[in-house]
């Protein structure tokens, strides 16, 4: 076992990467879902592995090809990796069931297994962003899942999915290209790649370079602001989630946004705040003012939305805000909500996305207005869709609640006072959104073809129920949530000069 | 004098950020796709020499052993941009091909046309 334990970090990139190729290979729809179950159920448990590893022992290092760093590529888990790495792995493992029906009923049989092989590309892609320790390993991984993603979002049954897949690969190319810009400027000021050496290197740099320093700070800033889509960076969102598939939406929702977070997360506190002093520099500020526009402007926006996929991808960008405004706050408490709420939203997300998933494999539609009285219909998927709704207002007893205390008690060591209101004024609209959808599905009467449906089969439902208990179980059993969240800030901001 | 002077000293950088500044204006300010891919092509080509241009250093060789040879130029900015070369060309390549696919979808490239043909359907 222990030879396999060494290699831990690869195999979470690895295993991915191959199934992309066997699946390819299969060209048979269930044949090609069966082994890419088989796939994504052992990444769980490679990345769990790693995280106890982590926990107990701190963090790994793992050099590539038996090159030393930072000559070679390291791979480097520590905490807050480990938990993206959980996180991302394991929402791939438990929606996979749902893909098997959902992904048959909304794709061709000839692309079936296309789309499952660009699905473990694309989570091989956000897995090796999330285990790198390379700045420019981390953008060859990013543009690997991206690419796959636009993929991905282009298979949608609809032919605008093509355009927002367009439009979602040029804005998320400028992104990327942004990313590089910067890391260029970091090599040539350092002449390493490798995350620690250039935090290392980065502190020594001359005053007369500072100049430098900034724009390599704010190329990177922007890039991957367009890639995690803050506010105002959001534009190709909302269309791609409406009209990829599904299931494909509830996997992007739930895990792709969230590295690209974890990746400005990684520069702002282990790479730039450990070589000079970030928290002296109005970047904090701005990303609070960001997120707070996110907060308010995406959750109105998502108010009037009559397509329901429409109006989760605008709470997306709204939740999203709440994570970057942890990141933004950049203390104790703070930044334990912001890197809790990665996982409590990707939880809500991909339930709530699941839901309406299963609610267009009954009845063909997304559309408010076509849904009305689906819940008696559909009991078991509608009430997973109202609780997870509750979990996106922040209603106690839904893991939504504890990011947002986080979040508020963060604000409170700050001493800004208005920013608790304006959580909870954001909380109150995603109240009225959540509330909107809830009255027409459950209090309305149900038209003639929405009285024909009923619940989907055990496949589809059973992702749909651990992630709805999850929401639940992490609004009171926070240990290996918040608990989690809280080690990796603290190690982030101890790290801080 | 100096102006001038550093900006003789730095024509290269000048080069790279005005094909830079190029790229990304063609892919904000035209319509059509193909156009845009194009300036999303020299945006990218342009930060390849972003990345070329300091690992060269004047009557340098390659970095091979040799006691006749003492300065070399770095070969790893050359091996990364090979890497985003790769991945340049992936790019602009799915680009093309959901273009295509737009075209046969709505009949036409230009942005605003397809615009006004989803809101006809």
């Amino acid at each position: 076992m222990s030879a396999v334990r060494s290699q831990l970090p690869i195999l979470q990139v690895l295993v991915p990467l191959l199934g992309a190729v066997l699946v390819a290979f299969l060209r048979r729809g269930t044949s090609a879902f069966a082994l890419t179950l088989v796939v994504s159920w052992i990444l769980p448990f490679v990345a769990g592995a790693m995280l106890l590893q982590v926990l107990a022992t701190g963090p790994i290092s793992y050099a590539l090809g038996g090159w030393a760093p930072p000559i070679g590529i390291e791979y480097r888990v520590d905490v807050l990796n480990a938990m993206v790495l959980m996180l991302v792995s394991t929402v791939g493992a438990v929606i996979m069931p749902f893909a098997y029906r959902s992904v048959a009923f909304e794709l061709d049989d000839s692309k079936e297994a296309w789309f499952y092989s660009m699905y473990l590309l694309c989570l091989a892609g956000l897995l090796g962003v999330a285990v790198t320790g390379d700045a420019f390993n981390a953008f060859v991984f990013l543009e690997i899942s991206s690419l796959s993603t636009y993929v991905l979002i282009a298979m949608g049954p609809d032919r605008r999915a093509l355009l927002s897949a367009f439009q979602y690969l040029i804005m998320g190319t400028i992104g990327a290209t942004f990313y590089v810009i910067g890391v260029g400027f970091l090599y040539v000021l350092t002449g390493s790649l490798n995350m620690v050496d250039i935090a290392a290197r980065l502190a020594t740099v001359g005053p007369d370079q500072g100049q430098a320093v900034l724009t390599a700070l704010a190329f990177i800033t922007v890039g991957l602001s367009l890639k995690l889509a803050l506010f105002p960076l959001h534009a190709w969102l909302p269309n791609a989630y409406t009209y990829a598939p599904s299931w494909a939406t509830a996997f992007l929702a739930a895990t792709a946004t969230k590295v690209a977070i974890y990746l400005l997360v990684r520069y702002y506190f282990s790479i730039f705040g450990v070589a000079i002093d970030i928290r002296s520099l109005p970047i904090g500020d701005f990303i609070v003012g960001l997120s707070i526009a996110a907060m308010l402007v995406a959750s109105f926006v998502a108010v009037f939305e009559t397509n329901l996929k429409r109006m989760l991808a605008y709470s997306s960008v709204a939740q999203i805000g709440y994570i970057t405004l942890g990141i933004g706050l950049a203390n104790q408490a703070g930044l334990t909500g912001g890197l809790v709420h990665i996982v409590n939203h990707a939880l809500m997300k991909a339930a709530l996305f699941l839901a309406v998933g299963a609610m267009f494999y009954r009845a063909y539609t997304v559309e408010l207005k076509d849904l009305a009285g689906i819940g008696r219909k559909m009991p078991l998927t509608t009430a997973a869709f109202t609780i997870a709704g509750f979990g996106l207002v922040g209603t106690p007893g839904t893991a939504g609640f504890i990011s947002k205390w986080y979040l508020a008690v963060g604000a409170l060591d700050k001493g800004w006072w208005l920013l608790v209101f304006l959580i909870v004024g954001s909380s109150l609209i995603a109240l009225v959104y959540v509330g909107r959808v809830l009255e027409v599905v459950w209090l309305r009467e149900p038209s003639v073809e929405i009285a024909k449906v009923r619940d989907p089969p055990l496949s589809m439902m059973a992702p749909l129920i651990v992630l709805t208990i999850a929401t639940i179980y992490f609004g009171f059993d926070t240990e290996w949530t918040a608990g989690v969240a809280s080690t990796a800030a603290k190690s982030l901001l101890g790290g801080l000069r | 004098m100096s102006a001038v002077r550093t900006f003789i000293e730095h024509y290269n950088y000048v080069i790279t950020i005005l094909l830079m500044m190029a790229g990304l204006y063609i892919v904000v300010a035209r319509g059509n796709m193909v156009k845009k891919l194009v300036g999303l092509s020299i945006f990218q080509t342009s930060v390849y020499l972003l990345y070329i241009e300091p690992g060269k250093i004047l009557g340098a060789t390659a970095p091979i052993l040799d006691p006749a040879f003492k300065v070399y130029s770095n070969p790893l900015p050359h091996v990364l941009i090979l890497t985003a070369i790769v991945v340049g060309i992936a790019t602009v390549a799915l680009g093309l091909a959901l273009v295509v696919r737009i075209n046969e979808a709505y009949g036409t490239v230009e942005e605003d046309e397809i615009f006004e043909r989803d809101r006809d359907a």
